[in-house]
């Protein structure tokens, strides 16, 4: 019944035209309800309906963030009045329900900076759901798009490369490709050693959200400042926040028996050190090794991550370019490594 | 009376079973035709409920990204996997690894097709009692080292039935089941693939009453190491016919079926208890079965490289051995007079054939030992006492009552 009433109120107001009427502040009961709602406005995230003016929440940054086409991601975590996440002894974190991880995904240069989606993932008592979300052409609001879309953009990447692509919005169901762990929706991002806090959030404002706020520690080093670890460090802190996710026996390539977590050994074959191909097919590129140390010419790792043909590219969801200097990371690394035996 | 009585408990469990169950399972009718057809297609996936059934129209959907199906006990069933019928056409596809993926369990899969995708053809991870039936996979234009992996791809899965398929032009296995367990693939042609049909790293497979043919393998059964799950063990191959298989490799290197001899029939690496009986074989240059153990290096201290307890009988054997694809198997097959026998095995771990034709042995039992040292010599196997034979694989009857 709830339900219907959300879905009827957002025909009323699409019906209505114009500005949206949006409610004041998050509201929790669409939320928390098992709604899909068509569109962004119901959740009331945003002040004005205004991407850049979260109503509430705690801004957040990543250490490593996940390449997704050289977009710049405005998040924020909002977390119901009253109660908080807690970090647990792994770094991982446990928000509470009711609450949402907002992501917009946008560049500079297209369509003055508006963001062409924002993705919720939202913690309900059945567990995490994730949805998609377009902005309108009038960019007033944003339109649910469960089955994804395909969005044609021309940006240029920080290089000055300038770059005309179909951007990929993933559907609900490649969502959960990325966010799965043994079959549940997770967060990929905001776990204590990858989240920096809005800076200029007070302390207050830190434990309004978190009961040990002084546990978020980002360990892991900032994947494109040298000064903040070597090499090889970075390029874990890469391979962790851009490949775990699938990566890791439970998620979705764990038949793979390529793990590549940041507590992974990066010594062992699991790793992908001389571990030769299970399923990439051509992914190989008729290569023997995913990482040939002292080689990144015959690492196929690099192979696949410098491609974009949906039969070979890594990751398979998520990306219609090349990340070229996350690959050049991996390359310096791998080159870096001292040759094996054979 | 204690027989009736616990029946008449059965019967009410059925009944209540049945009230409390909702009844609302649909059909989704969803048209080629309509606008953005691959978008609404991918909706209709995410929105369907248990028990319902998403209905492809007829006609050619020309699909950009791969599709995938995330709800359990769902039906996607087309109007025909052939001319007319119901075909996903992935020629201009542009995302994702596969062209229809599969994660939740009880799908069922009927009477469509899949086409020309980037990678693989339709896989099905960690999607227990999946039934794939009366579908087509193909590579319209045969044979290419740019075609995708596999045609049919589950992996990490219980209760795995392929039926009545047709797979043709992967440049890896046409069907390839890994890390799987109690399997059943029957009735099915693969055709102009790398491997036809492989069981990798599984446990519990039958493997029957199917046609390869024209692949570079016909059927394999693998198991290779640095894998969550190995050992593979307990296949059995029986009323194939494994015929022609003849295309030349065109795998990309690296991959282990690219190590596959134009020519082989069937050909078991590292496994154990696996038996080949009742199949017609003709027409395999290099051999019709071959059993050989994992010869790459590898840094697994759990693996098990050798084949074990390999039972070859009963089989028909046409011509084979007359052009034998690996290194110096000319040589050989010139000194034998033209061809050497059917079946050929490494000399490692161990195996029973009482097929009355020719075994040749290469006499390298170390997995270690370099394939240039074969000392090839015929050898018999017929000797010793073969294992006791492996029981049917059985299926859940509503796997089964979905084919019928």
């Amino acid at each position: 019944m709830k339900r219907l009433f959300v879905a009827l109120i957002a025909v009323l107001l699409g019906v209505g035209g114009g500005v949206a009427v949006v409610p004041a502040g998050v509201d929790q009961a669409v939320v928390e309800s098992d709604a899909m709602p068509p569109k962004l406005s119901a959740f009331g995230l945003f002040r004005g309906n205004d991407p850049k003016m979260p109503s509430t929440g705690i801004g957040y940054t990543l250490r490593a963030p996940l390449f997704s086409d050289y977009t710049d991601k405005n998040r924020f975590i909002s977390i119901p009045a009253g109660k908080k996440a807690k970090v647990g002894a792994d770094g991982v974190i446990d928000f509470p329900v009711g609450t949402v991880l907002v992501k917009s995904f946008g560049w500079s240069d297209v369509n003055g900076g508006h963001p062409v989606e924002t993705r919720l993932l939202i913690r309900r008592t059945a567990g995490w759901v994730a949805l998609p979300y377009i902005w309108d052409a009038d960019g007033k609001d944003a339109t649910l798009a469960l089955g994804g879309r395909r969005v044609p953009v021309s940006f240029k990447s920080p290089d000055g490369t300038a770059h005309t692509i179909r951007y990929a919005v993933p559907n609900k169901n490649q969502c959960k490709e990325c966010h799965s762990l043994g079959g549940e929706i997770v967060p990929i991002g905001p776990k204590a050693r990858n989240l920096i806090l809005d800076p200029a959030a007070s302390d207050r404002m830190r434990s309004l959200y978190f009961d040990t706020p002084a546990a978020l520690k980002p360990v892991m080093p900032q994947w494109d400042d040298p000064k903040s670890g070597s090499v090889a460090a970075r390029a874990r802190a890469y391979l962790d926040v851009n490949c775990a996710h699938c990566h890791n026996p439970a998620g979705s390539a764990s038949n793979s028996g390529l793990f590549l977590r940041w507590t992974d050994d990066p010594a062992g074959v699991n790793y992908g050190i001389d571990k030769r191909p299970t399923a990439a097919g051509r992914g190989s590129g008729g290569m023997d090794f995913a990482i040939a140390p002292g080689d990144p010419d015959r690492s196929f790792l690099i192979y696949r991550l410098e491609s974009t043909d949906p039969g070979i590219a890594m990751p398979e969801v998520g990306r219609s370019t090349v990340h070229r200097e996350g690959a050049a990371l991996l390359r310096q690394w791998i080159a870096e490594m001292p040759k094996a035996s054979h | 009376m204690r027989i009736l009585g616990l029946r008449h408990v059965a019967t009410l469990c059925i009944v209540a079973a049945s009230v409390a169950t909702p009844t609302m399972a649909e059909t989704i009718n969803v048209s080629a035709t309509t606008p953005d057809a691959n978008e609404k297609l991918q909706e209709a996936l995410i929105l369907a409920k248990p028990g319902d059934v998403v209905q492809l129209g007829a006609g050619v959907w020309n699909l950009a990204d791969g599709l995938s199906l995330d709800v359990p006990n769902v039906t996607i069933r087309g109007a025909g996997a052939g001319e007319g019928g119901s075909i996903l056409d992935f020629s201009a596809q542009q995302g994702a690894g596969e062209g229809l993926l599969v994660t939740s369990d009880d799908v069922f899969l009927t009477d469509f097709a899949v086409l020309n995708t980037k990678g693989d053809g339709i896989k099905s991870k960690g999607a227990d009692r999946i039934v794939y039936h009366k579908l087509r996979v193909e590579w319209t234009a045969g044979p290419k080292q740019t075609n995708g992996a596999y045609g049919i791809y589950p992996v990490e899965s219980r209760d795995v039935l392929i039926d009545s398929v047709f797979v043709r032009g992967a440049s890896d296995a046409g069907i390839y089941v890994g890390q799987s367990r109690n399997i059943v693939v029957r009735e099915s042609i693969a055709q102009e693939n790398v491997a036809g049909i492989e069981i990798e790293n599984s446990y519990d497979a039958d493997v029957h009453d199917n046609v390869a043919t024209k692949n570079t393998g016909g059927i394999l059964v693998f198991d290779l190491p640095s894998l969550p799950m190995q050992g593979g063990h307990n296949v059995r191959v029986f009323e194939n016919v494994v015929k022609d298989n003849s295309t030349p490799n065109f795998a990309p290197k690296g991959n282990i079926v690219a190590s596959v001899p134009t020519g082989t029939g069937v050909l078991i690496m590292a496994n154990r208890n696996v038996e080949i009986f009742d199949n017609i074989f003709d027409q395999n240059g290099t051999a019709n079965v071959m059993i050989v153990g994992y010869r790459y290096e590898h840094k697994d201290p759990q693996y098990q490289p050798l084949p074990k307890a390999i039972v070859v009988r009963d089989n028909q054997h046409g011509k084979a051995g007359y052009a034998p694809g690996f290194p110096g198997g000319d040589r050989m097959a010139a000194a034998m007079g033209g061809s050497i026998p059917p079946i050929l095995w490494d000399g490692s771990g161990d195996a029973i054939v009482t097929d009355k034709v020719g075994v040749l042995s290469l006499n390298l039992p170390d997995v270690r030992t370099p394939q240039t040292e074969a000392k090839p010599a015929p050898a018999d196997l017929s000797k010793g006492t073969p294992p006791a034979p492996l029981p049917t694989i059985k299926l859940p009857a509503a796997m089964e009552a979905k084919v019928k």
